[in-house]
């Protein structure tokens, strides 16, 4: 089999699953005073330390969540709160056309519900946020905008965002900017002190951790209102009995990313240039998606249009070879919507609907590649009849 | 068909289709799920509604698809079904025709659209929880009577009888049931449903006029008389007696009818019951589950599903059906689908009700 969807999820490490399995049999709240409490309080700060070391911040920085979508939650959501509070006309919230749905809906949500102006930032064709059009929305009115977030690089497409550029234009007016690494963390140098985000959110499962461990990287002095209320074990800012079992993996697994990340970016580049390849041999008329440029997307990432075909056919006879790629967003019902990513980058519905995203990860090989290389030419071929017939409607 | 044959199942998420799928596995078919997401609103489920295509019935399907063990996939046929089925029947009855659209669903989406799709991705054949026999290419009812269901298969042509499977017409609904517990399938007790799935408040009159708008009128008598009136011809149906609202009684005191529904004009015509019988039926879209007939067939016919059959003689006329009944029947309502059976046994044809002729000979 080729597993070619690591950006949906990724095989945990060896070493946090030793990480993770040696704290699942282990009694104590990390909360609780007593020894037991005091031991898993331990792994829980161990775990922070590790984090923390990893994504180069402090310690007090990291705010443990249930994940990629709650730490987002937080950020936006948060962030948006507090600073209304501070003061009332910081209603603009500025966000990449081509966010993760977890920041999108939260925005949306703020929109429908708290009275939010979301700003969709437009994307370039290759899915990059559009710098002059974030500088011209600041700049309209500077003292209206609640913050800046977008994706340190995108989960479909790949793209890699203009961070620094992006920050050191929110920090003039002094407008704080969150970024969601969740696919950067494993495969780019991410670095939260030196990028001068405010807040940056890391999920476990997508670096060879557990599912349901994350974290918003929160600077110190950056005010955020909790979304979740209870024990406030998190500064205060989150809610929730810690999991140090999840937490004791999902470190484990960054620090064993971070030791060999820019070799693996290397690796995993390199396959990905020749998955490309022999795609586009196979299928000439495939269209690749996000960044042509190799440097300016996640080394693990390839996207592809392929004219005439159903994301949704293509992925079922895929499937059926035993190769497993992803349509890019699926929605609740299954049902694959078009990319809003693609759609963001000036792609017709049709472009949209007709692409795969295959993404490597730490057991990708060679073999995953010829497996693609030998299905995709015949599936493509079949998707297109099935394409013809599904337009040829009585 | 041999065995190793690539079969699609359509997996609605209810448990006649989930069994089917069951079945066809069981023969050693390489079968895949498909859900057909059909309406351009999954949320519907939210307001507790049942229809075929919500979002909990998707769910439904892939947990029988994981029991069963096969490949699971939802296809968005949204559009395909909204251009011909919802929007074929608010024409229909727009029209002041009566239409049926399980039947236009298998017609033009099950064993068209998605048939189509599925034979270009390599499939052979698509398999449904329909209740009908297919036997040597033929179609034939199913054994359960209350359940079957070849009235709405009547419509699909040889070629598309070619590539159908259809597991449970040897059985009865209620040893379905018991097969679907006995296979640990969790929609084993799940309640049937009746109603149309894009209408599942099952409130059709309410539903047509919040599309249709309003488009009041008069409620006349054979002699033209106004009798009452309506807030939409389309609401009504050719042999209807509840819901007139007659403000002027009979002359005779006896109960009317809608004998005709003309949008256009605006009018409903009623009428005493034996205006309401016919003899001669024409129909047009003539389908064939066989070779087209030469001459005249003597069959029984059957008019709307479910419905009683009659002894009949059909004969084609170019692209017009014409069904002359031993016995005037009672209430038909053009739109519906006449279909023809050898022996009230095996399906020969169907055709949609086009226009009818009274008893006397007149058009109704
Ligand atoms: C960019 C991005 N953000 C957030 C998430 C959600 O993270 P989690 O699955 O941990 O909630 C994902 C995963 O799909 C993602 O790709």
């Amino acid at each position: 089999m080729a597993y070619l969807d690591h950006a949906a999820t990724t095989p945990m490490l060896p070493a946090a699953i030793a990480a993770t399995t040696a704290e699942l049999g282990r009694v104590g709240n990390p909360s609780s005073l007593h020894t037991p409490g005091r031991a898993a309080r331990r792994v829980v700060e161990e775990s922070r330390e590790a984090l923390a070391e990893g994504v180069g911040a402090r310690p007090g920085e990291v705010v443990f969540t249930s994940g990629g979508t709650e730490a987002d939650n937080l950020a936006v959501k948060g962030l948006y709160w507090s600073r209304v509070a501070a003061d009332g006309r910081r209603r603009r919230v500025l966000v990449g056309a081509g966010e993760h749905h977890a920041v999108l809906d939260a925005a949306a949500w703020l929109s429908r519900e708290q009275g939010a102006q979301v700003e969709p930032l437009p994307l370039d064709a290759v899915g990059r946020v559009r710098l002059d059009a974030l500088a011209e929305s600041l700049a309209r009115d500077p003292g209206d905008v609640a913050l800046v977030s977008v994706l340190w690089a995108n989960n479909e497409v790949g793209t890699i965002q203009p961070v620094a550029e992006i920050v050191e234009l929110a920090h003039a007016y002094g407008i704080p900017v969150h970024s969601d690494a969740v696919q950067a963390a494993g495969q780019l140098d991410v670095r939260f002190a030196t990028s001068g985000l405010d807040a940056l959110t890391l999920t476990g499962h997508k670096i060879g951790g557990p599912v349901g461990a994350g974290a918003l990287v929160l600077r110190r002095d950056a005010d955020v209102t909790p979304v979740l209320h209870g024990g406030g074990q998190e500064r205060d800012v989150r809610s929730g009995t810690l999991d140090a079992a999840a937490y004791a993996g999902f470190a484990a697994a960054l620090t064993e990313v971070v030791a060999g990340r820019a070799d693996e970016a290397v690796r995993l580049a390199g396959l990905r240039d020749e998955l490309v390849r022999r795609v586009l041999d196979a299928v000439p008329d495939a269209e690749l998606n996000g960044d042509p440029d190799p440097a300016g997307r996640l080394p693990g990432n390839a996207h592809f249009s392929f004219p005439g075909c159903e994301g949704d056919s293509l992925l079922l006879l895929l499937d059926a070879r035993d190769v497993f790629c992803s349509t890019g967003s699926a929605c609740s019902a299954g049902v694959a919507e078009p990319s809003h990513v693609l759609l963001a980058m000036g792609a017709s519905e049709e472009r949209a609907r007709g692409s795969l995203r295959f993404s490597l990860g730490h057991t990708s090989t060679e073999a995953d590649v010829d497996a693609l290389a030998e299905a995709i030419g015949p599936a493509v071929e079949r998707a297109s009849r099935a394409g013809v017939a599904a337009h040829r409607v009585s | 068909m041999g065995t190793n044959v690539r079969v699609l199942a359509a997996m609605s998420g209810g448990v006649d289709s989930a069994v089917a799928a069951a079945r066809a596995a069981d023969a050693g078919h390489d079968v895949t799920g498909v859900h057909l997401a059909l309406s351009r609103n999954p949320q519907s489920y939210r307001s507790g509604a049942r229809g075929c295509c919500t979002l909990e019935d998707a769910r439904d399907a892939r947990r029988a698809a994981d029991v069963i063990g096969i490949p699971f996939y939802v296809w968005d046929m949204a559009e395909q079904f909204h251009t011909s089925v919802v929007d074929d029947f608010l024409d229909e009855y727009a029209a002041g025709r009566t239409p049926n659209p399980c039947l236009r669903c298998n017609e033009r989406i099950k064993f068209a659209a998605v048939l189509d799709k599925a034979v270009a991705l390599g499939f052979d054949a698509v398999c449904t929880g329909h209740y009908a026999i297919l036997r040597d290419g033929a179609l034939y009812r199913a054994v359960d009577d209350g359940k079957d269901q070849s009235y709405v298969l009547g419509v699909l042509t040889a070629e598309q009888l070619a590539h159908a499977m259809f597991p449970l017409g040897d059985t009865r609904k209620a040893d379905v049931r018991a097969e679907a517990s006995r296979r640990g399938l969790a929609v084993a007790d799940k309640p049937d449903s009746h109603d149309i799935c894009f209408i599942p408040s099952g409130d059709t009159a309410g539903w047509l006029v919040d599309r249709l708008g309003c488009a009041p009128g008069d409620v006349v008598d054979e002699s033209g008389a106004v009798v009452g009136g309506h807030d939409g011809a389309y609401a009504f149906t050719v042999g209807q007696r509840r819901g007139l609202g007659l403000t002027r009684p009979a002359p005779d005191g006896r109960p009317r009818y809608v004998l005709a529904v003309r949008p256009v004009e605006r009018t409903v015509t009623v009428g005493p019951r034996e205006a309401l019988r016919v003899d001669r039926i024409v129909g047009v879209r003539p389908r064939w589950a066989g070779r087209p007939p030469v001459d005249a067939v003597r069959c029984r016919a059957q008019l709307r599903a479910h419905g009683e059959v009659h002894r009949a003689v059909a004969e084609l006329d170019g692209d017009e059906l014409t069904v002359s009944l031993d016995a005037p029947v009672e209430g038909v309502a053009p739109g519906q689908a006449v279909v023809l059976y050898a022996d009230d046994e095996r399906v020969i044809g169907s055709a949609t009700i086009d226009r009818t002729y009274r008893a006397a000979g007149m058009s109704v």
